[in-house]
């Protein structure tokens, strides 16, 4: 079976100004479905960079991705979101939830892209928050929920689509120990009992002892 | 959850900013409709002359008369119906700040003007009664006059105690119609002048020429004035809309200040709404970069930014729009009577009002929605607000 995320040759680099600033070289990796995959490395090592370039939310300077059977570096920027909504779920460091906007409704925006009716929306949305353990906190604002419920909300909102892959950068980065474990616990559940493959960056040596598999970056280089 | 909640939702987050950028769009709306208002006003004279009128004056000025003899000569012409000559009287009603036109016409008058209506019974009390005049039912609301009253005129241009009854009150028939003019007939006026004055007698200062085909206006006005060529009292002969534009162009430059005023407000607050919109899309370009990540479009951002964007305009057009009727109602009440002799809103004024508020909200939604377009979603979660 082929593998799930298929990095070739890949390399990016950032323009400041006329300045060339090499971030990742020559990349090759392999993600096999159900994978749990932690990168690890010290700041500017080009792990988010590297997630950024799986997830299709920015575009490699050389090489090939190959995500769940397709191309990506060969999409343009429509096609990239039309796939990000169908493949791929994030997690953030800092939660990214949309403040006016409800629990229930944080995780309803990736279903309003679909053709699902309300209904089946509805149906949905309930089953992941009840996945996550906020079933009874629907109807709450982020502001009125604690750091690691805010992360729980993301999780529901990253995995409502039922995306091929979840991509989570730091996301204990931003939680006090006991949400942190909270949150690594959740993702271990998605990757065993949902089979999710996942794709997680962080500097937490905790975190990345729950992974199936833990590469190293420094300096852009896998090593 | 809907769109427009979302987009709901967006508008309302830092109400007090909302608030303000929407009385702010009110206010502007308001301004604008009232200036608007009495530019058009000033100048719906113009647009209520009767294309098929030609005036003909002494080419030098119309203050100077010209001779009673002239008006069979213009009758001969051919393609003129009716001649009805005019004099203006001036004069004061009680107070001199109680302004409205007073003029003498020939009986035929109603017949050249027909968008002043005047019911055939109380016509007839005119004809019969020699002092008698025909009040617009502006004036007869104004001052409480009825049918039957008496009006008493202390003239200046032909001075002495004028009495009049009320025989008349005539209505207008368009919107735009003067309802402030008062009539009497050029016979009385006439006999008393050429006794008290003889020599001002058989004279008028204008004649309303009334032809069959507008068409033929310029053949026409060319034909009147060829005939009393090196005439003691050469005659100008031209449109009434070009006659009446000749007085409102003297007030030109303020019309155009004003209509420059009316459109630099707008200008003005297209400027503060831009500038509210793109406060909110920066404190938003995080969430941008969070939407285009879970797959959101260009046509999906572009769609919250301006539908906030005409929200807020919208709102505050419709507020201005609603204020706008009664604030004309009031201004009307503390202007000086008879100043305006009508003051309402044109329809087109509503529409563009309305289309403003529209344009303002496209507007400024450009530089939000290009700038959130063209922020890549990995500079978009960098960005620190």
């Amino acid at each position: 079976m082929e593998p799930i995320i298929q990095v070739k040759n890949v390399s990016k680099s950032y323009w400041r100004n006329s300045l060339e600033i090499p971030v990742l070289h020559d990349i090759t990796l392999n993600v096999e479905d159900g994978e749990f995959l932690a990168l690890m490395g010290p700041s500017g090592s080009g792990k988010t960079t590297l997630l950024n370039l799986i997830a299709g939310i920015d575009r490699p300077s050389q090489g090939e991705l190959n995500v769940a059977g397709t191309d990506i570096s060969k999409l343009n920027e429509s096609g990239l979101a039309k796939w990000r909504s169908a493949s791929v779920g994030f997690v953030f460091q800092f939660y990214n939830l949309i403040p006016v906007l409800t629990a229930y409704e944080n995780v309803e925006l990736p279903l309003l892209l679909t053709k699902l009716s309300r209904a089946e929306r509805k149906k949905h949305v309930e089953a992941t928050l009840n996945i996550v353990g906020l079933g009874d906190r629907m109807n709450h604002y982020p502001k009125q929920l604690s750091g690691g419920q805010e992360q729980r909300v993301a999780i529901a909102r990253a995995i409502v689509t039922d995306p091929v892959i979840l991509v989570a950068d730091e996301p204990t980065g931003d939680l006090d120990k006991n949400s942190a474990k909270e949150i690594l616990t959740l993702m271990t559940r998605l990757n065993k009992e949902f089979k999710k493959t996942i794709v997680m960056v962080t500097h937490d040596q905790h975190a990345a002892e729950r992974a199936t598999r833990l590469l190293h970056l420094e300096k852009g280089d896998l090593i | 959850m809907k769109v427009f909640k979302l987009i709901f939702k967006n508008a309302l987050r830092h109400k007090l900013r909302t608030f303000l950028t929407i009385l702010g769009i009110s206010i502007a709306v308001i301004a604008f409709g009232l200036l608007r208002t009495v530019v058009t006003i000033w100048s719906s004279s113009v647009d209520a002359a009767g294309a098929d009128r030609l005036i003909t004056r002494q080419s030098v000025s119309f203050i100077f008369p010209l001779p009673l003899a002239y008006k069979p000569k213009i009758e001969m012409i051919q393609g003129v119906t009716k001649v009805c000559g005019g004099v203006w009287f001036g004069g004061v009603y009680k107070d001199k700040s109680n302004f409205f036109a007073r003029s003498a016409y020939d009986d035929n008058m109603f017949e050249v003007y027909p968008e002043f209506v005047v019911a055939p019974k109380e016509f007839d009390e005119y004809k019969k009664t020699r002092n008698g005049c025909v009040i617009g039912s502006g004036i007869a609301q104004q001052y409480k006059l009825k049918v039957g009253d008496q009006m008493v005129l202390d003239g200046d241009i032909f001075p002495g105690r004028w009495e009049f009854v009320v025989s008349a009150i005539y209505k207008p028939k368009n919107k735009n119609t003067d309802a402030t003019q008062m009539f009497f007939h050029f016979d009385y006026l006439n006999e008393r002048v050429k006794q008290e004055y003889p020599g001002r007698g058989d004279m008028v200062f204008w004649y309303v020429v009334q032809i069959n085909d507008p068409a033929k206006s310029a053949q026409i006005s060319e034909q009147i004035d060829s005939i009393f060529k090196n005439s003691t009292a050469e005659t100008k002969t031209e449109t009434e809309r070009a006659f009446t534009q000749s007085f409102v162009a003297a007030s030109s430059a303020i019309i155009t200040a004003m209509n420059y005023m009316s459109y630099a407000i707008i200008g003005i607050i297209m400027l503060v709404l831009a500038n509210t919109m793109i406060m909110s899309a920066r404190e938003r370009t995080r969430e941008y970069a969070v939407f285009k990540t879970l797959g959101y479009s260009a046509f999906h951002l572009t769609g919250l930014i301006l539908g906030e964007s005409l929200l807020i305009s919208c709102i505050g057009g419709g507020v201005g729009i609603a204020l706008l009727y009664p604030i004309v109602a009031g201004f009307e009440q503390v202007m000086p009577k008879g100043f305006f002799p009508f003051f309402f809103i044109e329809p087109v004024t509503v529409i563009l009002a309305t289309g403003s508020a529209l344009l303002i909200g496209v507007l400024a939604a450009v530089f939000p929605i290009h700038k959130a377009l063209n922020t890549k979603i990995v500079d978009g979660f960098r960005f620190v607000g």
